[in-house]
């Protein structure tokens, strides 16, 4: 089966050559989405050699995200694998999140960072994730533990759901519960994590109230929405 | 004619000639040509006609007519408002694919090109 990493990267420079060089480990293919930076991130790709797309401006991670599926899907690649371009995610952790999919078993996995020696992370945002996961658990009926994890692996139905509709920002929560709703498998498998290496975490503490609000309210607004008919595209 | 009345006069007639010069210019879409032209033949029917304005408020029971005046444009531009955030919203969506599509060509253009 034919596997896609794709890598959202937004004024990255510096991290990119790192996260390339690290999935150079990995047998599948690579697409840097440069999501309209504003430093010499798709410079950096080019010169690395890995393949890569520019938006003519900023899209928000969802974007990036989608416009990867969308080439996955317009290319044959049967799944696509999400890898932030910030270098926290590990490449030989990513045999542990397509497993699945490779088996048929799950749509979507996320890679769950929550698990001893995995992650480490704020009282605050422990807090935010256990609210969402409790979200999700009331809309969907399923226990998600690490719901804003970005490190994740898209199977053929998710490919085709998310290529038509992929919420823009702050999308990991809101895709779990599309996800949920369409009839696709979504499974969680703990994988190990890197402390980020440059550049800060795009939400700081002003943004979370911002978050945890627009989140929850997306989450609600999408369980009353008219299902997409993904299966006839 | 009172001076307040030509002055309502003159303002509502700046508005109508603001609208139809915009639209000349093609700087105002058909679709929303229809409204403004609309809106602002009204504001002049109530700038010309006191009796106009008075005669329906006090048919929908309020007694201060101006407060009917009010009302009714806040009303308008309310609604406005949620036609240019749904608009505004419509576009935003149209844009994100846009800009998908053209990275996504570029991507498949400059392929294209090393090939040959």
């Amino acid at each position: 089966m034919k596997a896609l990493v794709i890598v959202p990267a937004y004024n990255e420079e510096a991290n990119i050559p790192f996260v390339l060089q690290d999935l150079q480990g990995f047998a599948g293919d690579v697409l840097v989405v440069d999501d309209g930076s504003k430093d010499t991130t798709a410079a950096v790709a080019r010169r690395c050699g890995a393949p890569h797309v520019s938006h003519p401006f900023n899209l928000g991670i969802g974007g990036s995200v989608q416009t990867g599926l969308k080439h996955a899907l317009r290319n044959g690649y049967d799944y696509a694998i999400q890898f932030d371009g910030d270098g926290q995610h590990r490449a030989d952790q990513i045999e542990k999140i397509i497993a699945l999919v490779e088996a048929g078993e799950a749509d979507m996995v996320i890679g769950a960072r929550t698990l001893p020696e995995g992650y480490k992370c704020g009282f605050a945002r422990k807090i935010g994730s256990r609210i969402f996961s409790l979200l999700i658990k009331l809309l969907t009926g399923k226990w998600i533990a690490d719901p804003t994890a970005g490190f994740r692996c898209y199977g053929p139905n998710a490919l085709r759901l998310f290529s038509l509709s992929y919420p823009d920002d702050y999308p990991e929560v809101e895709s779990i519960i599309t996800a949920a709703r369409h009839g696709l498998t979504v499974v969680e498998v703990p994988v190990l994590m890197r402390q980020r290496l440059s550049g800060h975490s795009s939400i700081n503490r002003r943004k979370s109230a911002y978050y945890m609000v627009k989140v929850s309210l997306a989450l609600i607004v999408d369980a009353m929405r008219e299902k997409i008919a993904w299966r006839e595209f | 004619m009172d001076v307040t009345r030509l002055v309502a006069l003159l303002l509502s007639g700046s508005i109508l000639t603001l609208v139809i010069w915009l639209i000349r210019e093609g700087r105002l879409r058909e679709k929303y040509s229809l409204l403004w032209l609309c809106t602002s033949l009204i504001i002049i029917a109530l700038a010309v006609s006191r009796r106009l304005l008075e005669t329906v408020a006090i048919a929908v029971g309020i007694y201060y007519p101006p407060s009917l005046l009010f009302l009714l444009g806040m009303l308008f531009l309310l609604l406005v408002n949620i036609g240019f955030s749904v608009t505004l919203s419509r576009l935003t969506q149209s844009t994100h694919k846009l800009a998908q599509e053209v990275a996504l060509l570029k991507k498949e253009l400059e392929d294209h090109k090393k090939c040959d």
